[in-house]
């Protein structure tokens, strides 16, 4: 027998995606400059590695941090004992001002109101087991990070119902898109019990809008439902429209301190901003002290680790540090998106106007033979043996238009990001050659 | 209708019952010691009136020797010689966790076990802490509603670890003092038959070895019976031995895994052990637990599933240096069981010094005391009752049996290895003292 469970048994980790399956591909032949120059070039992986040199100096200036050392004093033991699930007190402090200069000082956040946990996918599966029951539902706007499948879903049995966002419109949440949505959750018979959104967007590389935000808020208001805003990719905003954060919208709404503010959340995370996915460190922000209370104990399942904690509450108290890092950090991506950008555009490949974020949104529909999801996987196929770039096809980010891709730009220096744009041309040119000639039969 | 009329049954504020059950354990007596002592903690020269904690298992007398380390090798913990050593660890988020850590844990839990094992470090899986790994297995061997067999008494936090988010049951494998709290076939039947009863399908049994809080490694021949017990009813069974490294004496240690490589690996898929450094090594804050498992199918699933409770790189790069380190961990090892051994004869002394008996033990962080003789009636009432009186006159929090389910009233599990030597002398005047007005007081009735 050795029969294990239902949830061990199932594909609702989703790794049979194809978003999972491009890494693979990217494994068995991985990029390096020197030693596999005709690899494939990893384009799939949201991470920063821009401004690690910010953060090294940073360290060398500062041993005590790694070093166990308070003022000199070594505080190893204490360190090493604190298991405490409300979390090292002067990092919380430091996270949460962190959140707010990010925010440019216009919302105050409070410790006491701050759950840590071991990065945002256990504090977005959290929250799903403390707001809904297996078989409830959560609203998400199409496109979305693949990952959620897992993350939402998974050990908690919620459903997923799709918010449908075309391109017709930028991709933004629209009133009749909530609306349709709500409406196919009922006809399934699932109870909604909130909303989902990312903040700025993964994979658009946007963020929401002060119209769609208000949106969502009547929404969640008339419907008594939650809102939950992971807001990851807030301090990779680097262009304009300035990021406007839900509870900025809360406080113009004058809902600061009423049951609707009750019901929104955040999340947030250092992987992105800061560039530290291995140093596992998320957090929820929650104005409703049952859900603190209950995400704190169940944080028990996935705290920091109180060595990464200490480090991180010493950097993040360093207001000089924040200051640099956060303008210095946006500068950077600006740049490099813009190389994205520009690189594309060079081959007659647009990208969705985008703000923030570690990637764009690029538009191959043109390049597609006919509008369907085949031709998508066909043409992303080809991209990722032939052009050997690892991107993401819309589908596995469950995009009604087939043809979309979300192509990332901080994980690489400039230069392969360079060689990554001339195999882009080198492909496009092929295809106008092939369908030039075709069309001249 | 406007499509925003077609609206649910009823306004839907409401949170999950998870959220807004008692299941997370937290309102058990257990809690009311800690908050006893934390009202009033007791400090050498600040407070020394105040409540000694007795209550929490956790290992602080052979921080020297980490410390030691560390100072030796500042370097390491500075993400390593090479320039990219930050940023390499910084970005990795491999759910398969750091190949040199795997393999330094897989030789740690190695030498443990006096080299009588091996372990591999393609079977380990890295969660935050052995409450995640308990959790995950959990959530991969049972469905909700099914039950788990857990000897009594056990770990009161299990009641949230294995029970909380993954609506499983625990049935009770009860044991008593009849026989030293040995785990016998009877009592396993009897579980089993309590969770059949109950329409409860039983998945595995989950045992601490060494116990807490019985602070007694389980005997070769219980295993062995355990072992059989699991074949023959075709379920798994999971072996917490967090505890293994303070065990006294290395020899007296079996751990499953010597059983399986007796039996030739034979019926191995059934098998799971649960490993932590929290005790062993007194880092709780570090969140460092593992899954191992003989089972493929579990391991990958466990490895996904670990994606909700990674161990900090930056951790992992410290103890990988820290465990690879033979000469270090040989010198910890033995070190460790030497003192923790120490420690354990001096609170049994000081104890029977003031006419109480404890179980025999040769593990853990902690003894198993009997007040039973000294309960005016064999009840939970009355062992809550001189529990109180424990707490608030003696001033230690100690943890009652009852909150470990403990089927027999009057014994109480007594932390040894937080504290200084010196408290712990405190600790047991206090006793003497409290037990001594005790016979006083019965005395004068007469």
């Amino acid at each position: 027998m050795n029969l294990l469970s239902r949830k061990a048994m199932c594909n609702s980790h989703g790794q049979d995606s194809s978003y999972f399956l491009g890494w693979q591909e990217y494994e068995k032949n991985p990029y390096h400059h020197l030693h596999n120059p005709s690899g494939i070039i990893q384009m799939g992986l949201a991470e920063n590695q821009l401004s690690f040199d910010l953060i090294e100096e940073w360290l060398a200036k500062n041993p005590d941090s790694s070093g166990f050392r308070k003022s000199d004093k070594l505080i190893f033991r204490d360190l090493a004992l604190f298991q405490d699930y409300h979390g090292l007190p002067s990092f919380k402090k430091a996270m949460v001002d962190f959140m707010a200069e990010i925010r440019g000082n216009k919302v105050e956040f409070l410790p006491d109101k701050l759950v840590l946990t071991a990065g945002s996918t256990p504090a977005n599966e959290t929250l799903m087991f403390c707001l809904a029951e297996p078989g409830e539902a959560f609203l998400l706007p199409t496109p979305y990070y693949p990952g959620f499948d897992r993350d939402l879903k998974w050990r908690t049995g919620v459903e997923i119902v799709p918010i449908h966002c075309n391109s017709s419109n930028g991709f933004q949440i629209t009133k009749s898109a909530l609306n349709n949505a709500y409406k196919t959750a009922i006809k399934s018979n699932l109870r909604v019990k909130g909303i989902l959104v990312t903040n700025p967007s993964n994979p658009l590389g946007t963020t929401l809008t002060k119209y769609e935000l208000n949106l969502l808020i009547d929404f969640i208001s008339k419907k008594h439902l939650h809102l939950i805003s992971d807001e990851i990719y807030s301090g990779t905003v680097f262009d304009s429209p300035e990021f406007i954060s839900v509870m900025d919208i809360l406080n113009n709404k004058k809902l600061k301190k009423t049951k609707v503010s009750n019901r929104v959340h955040i999340v947030y995370s250092l992987s992105k901003d800061l560039g530290l996915p291995g140093f596992r460190v998320g957090a929820i922000y929650s104005n409703d002290e049952t859900i603190v209370a209950a995400a704190t104990k169940m944080s028990s399942f996935g705290l920091v680790s109180s060595q990464t904690q200490y480090l991180l509450a010493c950097m993040l108290s360093d207001k000089k540090f924040t200051k640099k890092y956060i303008s210095e950090n946006q500068i950077r991506l600006r740049k490099r998106q813009e190389q994205l950008v520009s690189g594309l555009r060079a081959s007659g490949i647009s990208c969705l106007k985008g703000n923030a974020g570690l990637f764009s949104w690029v538009d191959m529909t043109h390049l597609l033979k006919s509008k369907t999801f085949e031709d998508e996987m066909d043409l992303w196929k080809k991209i990722v043996y032939q052009v050997g770039l690892n991107i993401s096809p819309g589908s596995s980010c469950h995009c009604v238009e087939p043809g979309w891709f979300r192509v990332c730009f901080a994980n690489m220096s400039e230069e392969t990001l360079d060689l990554a744009m001339r195999r882009v041309h080198e492909l496009v040119q092929v295809e106008y050659k092939r369908e030039t000639h075709l069309s001249l039969l | 209708m406007d499509i925003l009329e077609l609206d649910q049954v009823e306004p839907v504020v409401e949170l999950s019952r998870i959220a807004v059950s008692s299941s997370h354990g937290e309102d058990s007596p257990y809690f009311a010691g800690w908050k006893a002592y934390d009202e009033n903690p007791y400090d050498q020269f600040l407070n020394p009136s105040g409540v000694i904690q007795m209550g929490l298992a956790e290992n602080q007398v052979s921080f020297d020797l980490v410390e030691d380390y560390l100072e030796k090798n500042s370097d390491t913990a500075l993400f390593g010689n090479k320039a990219s050593g930050f940023r390499e660890n910084a970005l990795f988020q491999d759910y398969h966790g750091l190949l040199s850590f795997r393999k330094a844990m897989a030789t740690f839990m190695q030498q443990i076990r006096g080299g009588r094992v091996e372990f591999d470090p393609a079977r380990i899986v890295l969660t935050a802490g052995a409450t995640a790994a308990n959790e995950l297995l959990t959530f991969i061997l049972a469905n909700p509603g099914d039950a788990l067999l857990v000897p009594t008494p056990y770990y009161p936090g299990f009641d949230r670890d294995l029970r909380w988010r993954t609506g499983i049951n625990i049935v009770p494998i009860k044991t008593d003092s009849s026989n030293n709290f040995t785990i016998t076939p009877e009592a396993l039947q009897s579980a089993y038959d309590s969770a059949a009863a109950s329409n409860f399908t039983v998945r595995g049994v989950l045992i601490t070895n060494p116990s807490n809080p019985l602070g007694v490694a389980i005997e070769k021949t219980v295993l062995n019976e355990i072992l059989d017990f699991v074949t023959k009813k075709n379920i798994h069974l999971i072996s917490d031995e967090i505890y293994s490294g303070s065990v006294f004496s290395s020899s007296e240690f079996i751990s499953v895994a010597e059983i399986l490589k007796e039996r030739n690996y034979k019926e191995k898929e059934r098998v799971h052990i649960v490993y932590s450094l929290s005790k062993d090594l007194g880092l709780p804050g570090f969140r460092v637990g593992t899954i191992y498992s003989y089972n493929d199918k579990v391991v990958t699933t466990a490895r996904r599933m670990s994606s909700f409770t990674l161990i900090s790189s930056q951790t992992q790069h410290l103890l990988a240096c820290m465990l690879s380190d033979k000469e270090f961990t040989e010198n910890y090892i033995k070190t460790n069981r030497d003192r923790l051994r120490k420690r354990y004869d001096m609170i049994i002394d000081g104890l029977r010094k003031a006419g109480i008996e404890c179980l025999e033990g040769n593990a853990g962080l902690f003894c198993w005391m009997n007040l039973g003789p000294y309960l005016n009636e064999p009840t939970k009432e009355c062992e809550l009752e001189i529990w109180k009186s424990i707490v608030s006159e003696v001033k230690l929090n100690i943890s009652p049996g009852s909150s470990c389910h403990c089927s027999e009233p009057g014994w109480f599990r007594v932390c040894f290895a937080n504290m200084t030597e010196n408290t712990l002398e405190v600790a047991l005047k206090r006793i003497c003292d409290f037990m001594a007005k005790r016979v006083k007081k019965h005395n004068n009735h007469y």
